[in-house]
């Protein structure tokens, strides 16, 4: 095969080289960092996937060195292929961030926002993406859509009014096992996410729908409710499975394995597929050769104090000093020259004693 | 009277049938392209004649034709997108319901230019009649050597085949309607690439409207050039209008686009008129999707210029103060109308027609209507006006379909030009209930800066 050849495309004002056919997308995630779009449908592993959500869209203000006019609109990323000499806006662009935060909006108008129930809490891409891109109200005034609860199968419950339609598991099952019994029904705001006449999904590799869901509307059954994934230890490990590569993450606490997943990597996208016996039926720490502890580069805030890596380990931006104009702080109690119920008069910090409960009580006299 | 193209045969009694059709002059458009004619020079002289896509868009047609990718010994398709469902337009309904064989007519040749040896028609489902008229003349067509195997002896082979939708509006978009031609659910795809290069089957594809097609066939009898001469600049030939609303003549007609609004509107050749001595209040001039303009806007330009019936005039001032031929859906509303109802009932048909599979669209759309019938049912707030006007802001041109643009610009036109009657709806709720807002100022001459 003839060497690729290799296009310059400009990224937020960092530059790099890629091969030709290389996708916006993939381009900023070699970059990495915040130049990456977030990206809710599309899916790396999956042919077809991404174009759909919105949330990777990004200005091209150069269309390449032989054409540079920008492109009219904002493009989808994950679906525009680079061209030599591209210049591309994502973070630097307001335009960018504004239609981003209006997607962020449209998939949350009629989520139910129920994560302190929901099993993908902690992991889950819209969560993060709210985080970084949502406003703390609604304007939405109106009633939600909701759908019944359905079971896919013994393993596998599919919550649709959770779901955000991004059709990576219709891909993979489609791409993944032999046959395909799900898809969407119906159409625009009421579409769903469904089996043919509730036709159980009976695949070996059916279980990977709920790896690919980037919200909580597939989830594991032989997980739901058993804990929550920050009190978890992602642990490395394989077993010899005849039927995949069985190489997967445990998750653990204390020497109980409470559910199996594959190995995802930074963007969240499984390493390997891996099967139904591996994710449903082999949770004895005794199934497993344990490898080694699994670092989750992940970026959200539920994520931070527990995963390592060097996305998720932010400093917040609100230290004393910042909001203080400057001063460093006195005691850690700081509040006391503010209060209304304490002595403001006295200094905790100058007193050559301890300080005593009149300092803090209010003046009797 | 203006110059008939397409419509000058279509009430010769039994133009249905081929023999009528042929004794009108039929198919003699056929012979001169496929004897005469090699598909270089066809599209050439579709390039020459300036026509523009029918549908909406208005892209030149022989522009079109010159980009189908022709990869050595991969078979080329030709569709005919006869989906028509814009609220409004029922221009193609008339010609293939009237002259059926003038569409046919236009495949043959158009199939000829573009080297498409299996022609699709993929027609609207709700016309459940029609594919019966069509299916006829291409049998008809073929009994007299015009379809099937060695036509006319010139060994070029070409197949008509009636593919029927199943109820989705979004089907008439290109992409979308491939999709459910293959069998598939009508999703539009991501674009590039365009079918141009990979479309039915993943072979290179045109799509063109009906309207487009059966325009073929005058262009190959009078030659590019003289089909130039009629219209203005860059809007040729004749142009099908399906007129309907508050007029005394709602109806199809053949307009040769240097025809004023005020005269179409007014004029006894044409609409004649408002119904019931009313007032023109307001009108889409090109099917829902495109802005709604009021009274003064629509008869003159922002410069105080007449407006005409072209795709250049019609567009004047952009979407401030002017709107778009589209595909030619002109739906008249008088001072009894009103435009919190009009507006709502245009986003109760986008969100029922979206087809759920990029954010924007299918969450703003059925947010858009949640308000919109608050406002009706005299519920809203103030608030709720720059809402709608955020949210259309947000899914215009961010969806990968034209569906996303065609539900915002309606709701973004209504309160660019008609913010008072809204703000009035809600300020009187019970009143706005009882009676409409009527004329307003909608009507007044326009003011035009020196």
């Amino acid at each position: 095969m003839s060497e690729q050849p290799l296009f310059k495309v400009t990224i937020d004002n960092i530059t790099i080289e890629v091969p030709a056919g290389t996708t916006i997308l993939n381009a900023a995630r070699k970059i990495g960092g915040e130049v990456a779009p977030p990206a809710m449908c599309y899916y790396s592993k999956l042919e077809g996937s991404g174009g759909k959500c919105r949330t990777c869209l990004v200005e091209v203000s150069k269309g390449s060195e032989k054409d540079p006019r920008p492109m009219p609109k904002l493009v989808a990323s994950c679906r525009t292929t680079v061209m030599d000499g591209m210049e591309v806006k994502n973070i630097t662009s307001e335009k960018v961030i504004d239609a981003r935060n209006g997607v962020v909006e449209f998939l949350l108008i009629n989520h139910p926002l129920d994560c302190p129930v929901c099993d993908q809490a902690g992991e889950c891409h819209l969560q993060d993406l709210s985080y970084n891109h949502g406003k703390e109200s609604t304007r939405f005034e109106f009633q939600k859509r909701t759908f019944k609860k359905h079971d896919l199968g013994p393993y596998i419950q599919l919550h649709m009014t959770r779901c955000i339609l991004c059709y990576r598991c219709v891909f993979t099952a489609d791409q993944l096992t032999g046959k395909r019994e799900h898809g969407v029904l119906d159409r625009g705001d009421h579409a769903e996410i469904a089996t043919f006449i509730e036709k159980s999904l009976d695949n070996e590799f059916i279980g990977n729908v709920i790896d690919v869901c980037p919200v909580g509307a597939l989830t594991d059954k032989t997980f739901r409710f058993k804990n929550r994934v920050w009190f978890l230890k992602p642990m490395d490990a394989h077993r010899d499975c005849p039927t995949c590569s069985g190489k997967v993450t445990l998750w653990n606490r204390g020497d109980e394995v409470y559910r199996v997943t594959a190995r995802k990597d930074q963007w969240g996208e499984v390493e390997d597929w891996i099967c139904n016996t591996c994710r449903f039926e082999k949770k004895n720490t005794g199934d497993w050769v344990i490898e080694g502890p699994r670092l989750i580069d992940r970026h959200s805030v539920i994520a931070q104090g527990h995963y390592a890596g060097s996305i998720g380990m932010h400093q917040p931006k609100e230290t004393f000093e910042a909001v203080h104009n400057g001063r460093k702080p006195k005691l850690l109690m700081d509040i006391h020259s503010v209060s209304n119920v304490n002595r403001p008069e006295i200094t905790l910090s100058k007193l050559d004693r301890p300080a005593h409960s009149t300092d803090f009580k209010p003046n009797q006299d | 009277m203006g110059v008939k193209l397409l419509l000058d045969k279509a009430h010769v009694e039994g133009i249905r049938s081929f023999e009528v059709y042929r004794r009108e002059g039929g198919y003699r458009a056929v012979e001169k392209a496929l004897k005469e004619m090699n598909p270089e020079s066809i599209v050439e002289e579709v390039k020459k004649s300036g026509l523009r896509g029918r549908g909406g868009a208005g892209f030149p047609a022989g522009m079109k034709w010159s980009f189908i990718a022709k990869p050595e010994g991969v078979p080329r398709h030709l569709v005919c997108n006869a989906d028509e469902s814009e609220p409004g337009t029922f221009k193609d309904r008339y010609l293939m319901e009237h002259i059926p064989h003038l569409l046919i007519e236009g495949l043959i040749i158009s199939s000829f230019a573009l080297g498409s040896h299996d022609t699709y028609i993929y027609i609207r489902g709700e016309y459940a009649w029609i594919p019966d008229i069509l299916e006829q003349a291409i049998e008809e067509a073929k009994a007299n050597g015009f379809l099937g195997k060695n036509i006319l002896g010139t060994g070029f082979d070409c197949n008509i085949y009636v593919q029927r939708g199943a109820g989705a509006y979004i089907c008439g978009e290109e992409t979308a309607l491939i999709e459910s031609l293959e069998g598939k659910r009508g999703n539009p795809r991501i674009k590039p690439p365009f079918p141009a290069i990979q479309g039915l089957w993943q072979r290179p594809t045109v799509v063109n409207n009906v309207e487009t097609l059966s325009a073929v066939v005058p262009i190959i009898n009078m030659g590019g050039e003289e089909y130039a001469k009629i219209g203005i600049g860059r809007s040729t030939g004749t142009k099908l209008i399906s007129a309907c609303g508050n007029i005394n003549k709602p109806g199809v007609y053949e307009i040769d686009m240097t025809i004023s609004v005020e005269a179409f509107i007014y004029s006894d050749e044409y609409c004649g008129g408002i119904a019931n001595g009313k007032k023109l209040k307001a009108c889409i001039p090109g099917g829902s999707s495109v802005p709604v303009l009021p009274a003064n806007l629509l008869l003159k330009t922002a410069k105080g210029e007449p407006r005409l019936m072209n795709y250049e005039s019609l567009a004047d001032g952009g979407f401030a103060t002017g709107s778009s031929m589209g595909s030619g859906g002109f739906i008249v509303l008088d001072e009894d109308q009103c435009i919190v109802k009009h507006t709502y009932t245009l986003a109760r048909f986008y969100r029922h027609e979206s087809c759920g599979q990029c954010s924007p669209c299918r969450e703003g759309t059925g947010w858009m209507e949640k308000i919109l019938k608050k406002i009706d049912e005299g519920q809203g707030k103030m608030s709720d006006i720059d809402l709608l006007w955020d949210i259309q802001r947000k899914i215009e041109g961010n969806t990968i379909c034209p569906l996303g643009d065609a539900a915002a610009w309606p709701v973004a036109a209504a309160i660019r030009h008609f913010r008072d009657e809204f703000e009035w709806h809600i300020q009187h709720p019970e009143e706005a209930q009882k009676r409409n807002y009527g004329l307003a100022h909608y009507a007044d001459p326009i003011h035009v800066p020196a």
